[in-house]
């Protein structure tokens, strides 16, 4: 124990005795022929280059494994991210910024009014919202919608269309388009008007093309006046097909309760704050009681993507990686062995231990730094590919590329080790007396 | 002046079980100039006496004095650059690249002395004229013949103009035509001066040399001419 404490200082010691200006045995320590050997940088290029290229066939193939293991990850990294993008690419603005508010089931039930009227109001004051407005699909109880006043069995003119009460906010937040006429604004509400706009759908099975006659329509036994026809709207396609009449005259005529729902229109990114400032906003009193729809998080879509199509394919380059490091661990070891008397003439015109390891090191990080670059050019050209075949567009994390080569050389570096080991450790002796 | 080798009781022991003496009480004197061959049966520890000469190996006991430097005082980076400045090897199995032209094996001597690039082409030819090879300068070594090969082998041990030219079998592989060829070679750079130690088993290569000693059992005597 006390002999092993001791025996790295004593080394030490031997050392610098070895190395000190004054030898024992008065040696003439400037002698340039003691001077330690070593090797330019263009030398140990050189060296290492020769040796790649010694027997280029098998380099390729030694360099193969880790070509495919690199490639495969590059390749798996960037379609990933492509896919995702494309993913993303798909909540358009459109769903990514609507949100609407129901009452809930069981809340509805209960004697309460649940929504308030002034909910566009209310919620207009929020940061983030761009448009809002209520829509209640009215109870018609079997009345029906005609264009004519005229019954006629056998062929009828009155249909079960939808009528739908809007406030006057609801066609912004709607996005609707109008063919013709106007759209219902505040005081058609206020003052309780018998008018109505049309959806396209609507419009058609009644007949009804153009305004400027001043056409009218029954719902039951109420006539109202055709002020625009809407060309289309981009959300609630219920709209389409129904006839929408004011809030206030539903109210008035309809005895309406309380709006179905509220549909809001967000700022792009501002669907989720909002979402959750709506029940507070409208119901301070129960927020619970409404019950908020909104476009689900596109981060967590990416998240589930990523989990779902990356661990296969990363986990198979990480294997192929290892078995390119395998490859060439074993390739440089069967190279040391083949060259031990190179490696023997090499200790003979000067090179110390260190500098066959050195050699040895810098040819399998080589290997592997070349096949991390073709593997990143591989890689690249697969997420490339892929993306021109789907139509998508091609997504990489920049440092990926380069970070390619980086992992390749040290792998090479990790499975060059033993193997240079084993070259430095060999006695020059015997090294040179293998022959060849 | 200082003699280009100088063993003084030189000894080594190889750490086997028990010990084995391969080299006992050693004293040789080489002076510049001086061509010698050290001759001997297989396993008499001619090669011992290569390694410890060449500083690829080490010695146990006694000193070993190359150019009046004490090699057991270097440390191994120390006798690296020793053995590429100061040595050039000429072996029986040639040790030439086979995948490099004959200029660039005979500039491969360069490789580890931190020497310039410039030039460097023209001093290995100028090594190979030396040799009587300029012709072959970019031949690859797979296409000459064994005497051609130990040529180059030899161009590349003079490059740098070593103080020792250590030769370990140099006309092992060769037939006697060549044999003799290689030898006249090794007359002429000793009667230009170059100090030459060389390894046989063959009398009739050694009696070519000025001194011939004998090594058996590790024990060496020198055999009057």
């Amino acid at each position: 124990m006390r002999k092993d404490v001791l025996a790295a200082p004593i080394r030490a010691v031997r050392r610098l005795r070895r190395r000190g200006p004054t030898s024992t045995n008065g040696n003439p320590i400037d002698s340039p022929l003691v001077r330690p050997s070593g090797m330019g940088p263009r030398d140990l290029v050189n060296e290492a280059v020769a040796g790649l290229f010694a027997r280029p066939g098998r380099t390729i193939l030694t360099v193969l494994g880790t070509v495919i293991g690199l490639a495969a990850l590059v390749a798996t990294l960037g379609l990933s991210r492509t896919a995702g993008n494309r993913i993303v690419g798909r909540f358009d603005e459109l769903a990514a910024t609507e949100v609407v508010v129901t009452p809930k089931p069981s809340a509805a039930s209960s004697a309460t009014q649940t929504l308030p009227w002034d909910a566009p109001e209310r919620l207009s004051r929020l940061n983030g919202v761009v448009a809002v407005g209520n829509m209640t699909i009215l109870k018609l109880d079997g009345r029906l919608v005609a264009s004519s006043v005229i019954s006629d069995p056998q062929n009828p003119t009155a249909f079960k269309l939808t009528v739908a009460a809007a406030s006057p906010g609801l066609f912004a937040a709607v996005r609707a388009d109008l063919n013709t006429g106007r759209i219902l604004d505040a005081g058609d509400s206020n003052r309780s008007e018998r008018v109505a706009v049309l959806g396209p759908t609507a419009a058609q099975r009644l007949g009804i093309t153009r305004i400027d006659q001043l056409p009218a329509i029954t719902i039951g036994d109420d006539i109202y006046l055709v002020i625009g026809i809407l060309d289309g709207v981009a959300r609630q396609a219920d709209l389409l097909g129904a006839v929408i009449i004011p809030e206030g005259t539903a109210r008035t005529y309809y005895r309406l309760d309380s709006p179905g729902q509220v549909v809001i229109e967000t700022a792009i990114g501002a669907a989720q704050l909002i979402s959750g400032q709506v029940p507070n906003a409208l119901r301070p009193d129960n927020p619970r009681s409404l019950k908020v729809v909104s476009p689900p998080e596109p981060q967590r879509v990416r998240d589930n993507v990523k989990n779902d199509l990356n661990l296969l394919f990363l986990i198979l380059g990480a294997v192929s990686l290892l078995v390119g490091a395998i490859g060439i661990a074993n390739v440089t070891l069967v190279s040391v062995i083949e060259r031990t008397g190179e490696i023997g003439l090499r200790r003979a015109i000067g090179a110390s231990r260190r500098h066959i390891a050195q050699q040895f090191l810098i040819e399998s990080s080589a290997m592997g730094f070349v096949g991390g670059v073709l593997g990143a050019s591989l890689g690249t050209l697969v997420v490339v590919g892929v993306s021109a075949y789907q139509s998508w567009t091609p997504v990489l994390d920049p440092g990926v590329p380069f970070l390619a080569p980086v992992i390749g050389g040290l792998t090479g570096l990790v499975s060059g080790a033993y193997p240079a080991i084993r070259a430095s450790r060999l006695a020059p002796v015997d090294a040179l007396r293998s022959g060849t | 002046m200082t003699p280009v080798i100088e063993l003084t009781d030189l000894g080594k022991q190889f750490d086997t079980d028990p010990p084995v003496d391969a080299l006992a009480d050693v004293n040789l004197r080489v002076d510049s100039g001086d061509w010698l061959a050290i001759v001997g049966p297989s396993g008499s520890g001619k090669s011992t006496l290569l390694n410890i000469i060449g500083c690829l190996d080490s010695h146990s006991t006694g000193s070993y004095r190359f150019d009046g430097i004490e090699v057991a005082d270097l440390s191994d980076r120390q006798r690296a650059g020793l053995r590429c400045r100061g040595i050039g090897f000429v072996f029986q199995s040639f040790h030439l690249l086979s995948q490099r032209s004959v200029t660039e094996n005979v500039m491969l001597s360069e490789v580890y002395r931190k020497a310039p690039w410039r030039d460097r082409k023209a001093r290995a030819e100028e090594a190979l004229e030396k040799v009587g090879l300029q012709h072959r300068a970019t031949f690859m070594p797979t296409r000459l013949s064994g005497g051609e090969r130990q040529r180059v082998a030899i161009a590349r041990a003079l490059m740098g103009s070593p103080r020792l030219l250590l030769c370990d079998e140099p006309t092992g592989n060769l037939d006697s035509a060549t044999t003799g060829a290689v030898l006249e070679l090794f007359a002429e750079l000793n009667r230009q001066g170059m100090t030459i130690v060389m390894i046989t088993h063959e009398h009739d290569v050694a009696d070519r040399a000025g001194r011939k000693v004998r090594i058996v059992d590790g024990r060496l005597t020198e055999t009057p001419l």
